[in-house]
């Protein structure tokens, strides 16, 4: 009985667990990245103690990889070494830490896993308990193969109805932070639910449970359904059974109600998750650098969007665009489908995978007085390099469209001809009758 | 004689201990400049025993842990507050600085000597007898805060034992 967080800690202690109550729990992994494991392992060596568990713990090469100065070259040396040391073999330089965790296998629903990131969240969007810790607690936490938690209270996030043409998963999302505000849920799980949530795909309910950390929430949840199980089996390594967890009778700290019917395309701006926008209102806005990527918008779809508006059309000369897939999965994929050749045809340049320009240590970064119009998560100032750059964010659709213009444009009317056209292509007959045209 | 010290809602990390002084992660040394820039006073004035009164979200911003460190340091008895900043709240339990969520912690006169039991999750006033109503601290917790941190605890002992 409880919310899904309570219902999958209720299965993790095997007993009836309530917020508030304070557990100590088993964490099935222990996931840090080439940033933020030298810290860990710090604070492992100074309590002097064997790793419990070697093969839940798990090292991703992501932040700065391949490394682009001689420090981050060292700390990767570092972990690989250490790595190599305590039989850790679970070593992964192939994404963004958050999409390879799910492709390689190790998300799946009613599991525990601890990130030394704060955008470990993103798993909940599988239906379990993912939440960031500080790097030393991570490192902590390899001893014990346990960590010590609060059972956090809920905010229900209940969504209906049908998204509007030209509008995405990205736009609610903004509008949910808008709603509750960055750290209108700190310390608590957000679960998202409601008939557009049980409709949506895999790719676009990710971005839910990655986002709820700008709510400043522990963790953000989906529970998990066929959608997720057909998800996990067809595109990751994870094997079923797959655990159905759901709220039960649950006890909301507060239940907020969105209808997305009527949402127009958002823009989050400069410097808060939470002063978002109509994208309209900002229509004209010179922008310097469009960046498409990241563990928010970085997957095969978001990509296959944002080629669809830049397919036989060219970036605006000024403009810099730049697409970084969030694996090297996507990658492939994409080089397979035809979209890095779409996206090199429209004058932006595709990178290698990884956190890139999201971070501003390389791939990307922000000159002084720059904008940038990007599909990531967050815009605190300093993010992507300078500090006196700004940063506004939203959809791949709406990413593209700016790309085209130099300025922020509403992806709906490219988006129209676009279907206009398919839909003359499929009135057509497929070859014309020279006879019957006459 | 203790005292306590009040503080409002949103005390950010940076307040507790501003980012040029976290060249050290001593406590002692962190201490010496706890508050110094919005509560010049209180790192010549605080002794131990006194006690923290604060709002709402108490130790957000950044995750350092030189916040809870630094308070630890002045060797206060404890952190007080209607509610704490997720990152700080684990912070503080893993340097081993105890913490109180204490909803009528506004309710707490400013010249009251306080008592703490952790185990029962009460709050005293002893010139009065008023009592305060805060969330118990779970055995694990108190045995980690005892130890004066996870890392010592965890030297000595498992974390199994106290499940």
């Amino acid at each position: 009985m409880g919310t899904l967080v309570e219902e999958i800690l209720t299965r993790r202690v095997g007993r009836p667990v309530a917020a508030g109550e304070m557990l100590i729990v088993d964490v099935d992994f222990m996931m840090s990245h080439d940033n933020t494991t030298p810290l860990a392992i710090g604070a492992f060596e100074a309590i002097g103690k064997p790793i419990r568990h070697p093969e839940r713990v798990v090292f991703h090469f992501d932040h700065a990889y391949p490394a682009p100065n001689i420090q981050a070259a060292a700390n990767q040396k570092l972990i690989r070494d250490f790595a190599r040391a305590q039989g850790i073999r679970n070593l992964f330089a192939q994404g963004i830490c958050h999409q390879v965790m799910f492709e390689e296998g190790f998300v799946a629903p009613g599991r525990v896993i601890m990130g030394a990131d704060s955008h470990t969240n993103t798993y909940g969007a599988f239906g379990c308990l993912a939440a960031g810790f500080g790097s030393s607690e991570l490192g902590v936490s390899w001893v014990s193969g346990r960590t010590w938690l609060r059972v956090p209270e809920t905010i229900r996030v209940e969504l209906t109805g049908e998204l509007p043409f030209g509008v995405y998963a990205k736009d609610v999302m903004l509008e949910v932070a808008a709603t509750l505000g960055m750290g209108g849920a700190t310390y608590m799980a957000v679960e998202f639910g409601g008939p557009f949530i049980d409709a949506l795909p895999m790719p676009d309910r990710i971005i839910f449970a990655n986002m709820s950390t700008e709510l400043g929430a522990k963790c953000g949840l989906l529970a998990a359904d066929a959608t997720t199980e057909r998800f996990l089996e067809q595109h990751t390594k994870a094997e079923g059974p797959f655990a159905r967890l759901a709220p039960v009778d649950p006890d909301y700290a507060r239940v907020v109600h969105l209808d997305v019917s009527a949402l127009t395309p958002r823009v989050a701006c400069h410097p808060r998750v939470d002063t978002v926008r109509p994208l309209t209102e900002l229509e004209g806005m010179p922008i310097d650098q469009v960046f498409i990527g990241t563990c928010t918008n970085g997957r095969f779809e978001d990509m296959v969007l944002a080629a669809s508006i830049l397919r036989g059309k060219q970036v605006d000369p000024y403009t810099r665009t730049i697409v970084t897939p969030a694996s090297r999965a996507v990658h492939d994929r994409m080089i397979r489908e035809g979209l890095v050749e779409v996206f090199h045809a429209a004058g932006a340049v595709v990178t290698g995978t990884g956190c890139g320009a999201c971070i501003g240590r390389h791939g990307g970064v922000l000159a002084p007085g720059e904008k940038a119009f990007t599909t990531m998560n967050r815009n605190f100032v300093g993010r992507m390099g300078s500090a006196e750059a700004e940063i506004y964010l939203g959809s791949p659709a709406a990413a593209a469209a700016t790309a085209l213009a130099g300025h922020v444009a509403d992806p709906r009317p490219l988006l129209a001809a676009l279907a206009a056209a398919a839909a003359a292509a499929a009135a057509a007959p497929a070859v014309l009758d020279p006879e019957a045209v006459r | 004689m203790s005292r306590t010290w009040r503080f409002g809602d949103d005390v950010n990390t940076d307040e507790i201990i501003p980012g040029r002084y976290n060249l050290t992660i001593d406590p002692t040394e962190l201490a010496q400049h706890a508050f110094c820039e919005v509560r010049p006073e209180f790192p010549q004035q605080v002794a131990p025993g006194d006690v923290l009164l604060g709002g709402r979200n108490f130790g957000c911003g950044s995750s350092r842990e030189h916040a809870p460190i630094a308070l630890k340091g002045t060797g206060i008895r404890c952190v007080v507050a209607e509610s704490f900043a997720r990152i700080f709240f684990r912070n503080a339990v893993n340097v081993g600085l105890a913490i109180m969520i204490c909803p009528d912690a506004a309710s707490i006169p400013d010249d009251a000597e306080l008592s703490v039991d952790f185990e029962a999750g009460v709050i005293r006033d002893e010139r009065t007898g008023v009592e305060y109503r805060a969330e118990p601290m779970p055995a694990f917790v108190r045995a980690i805060i005892a130890a004066e941190g996870i890392v010592p605890f965890l030297r000595e002992h498992d974390l199994d034992e106290l499940l």
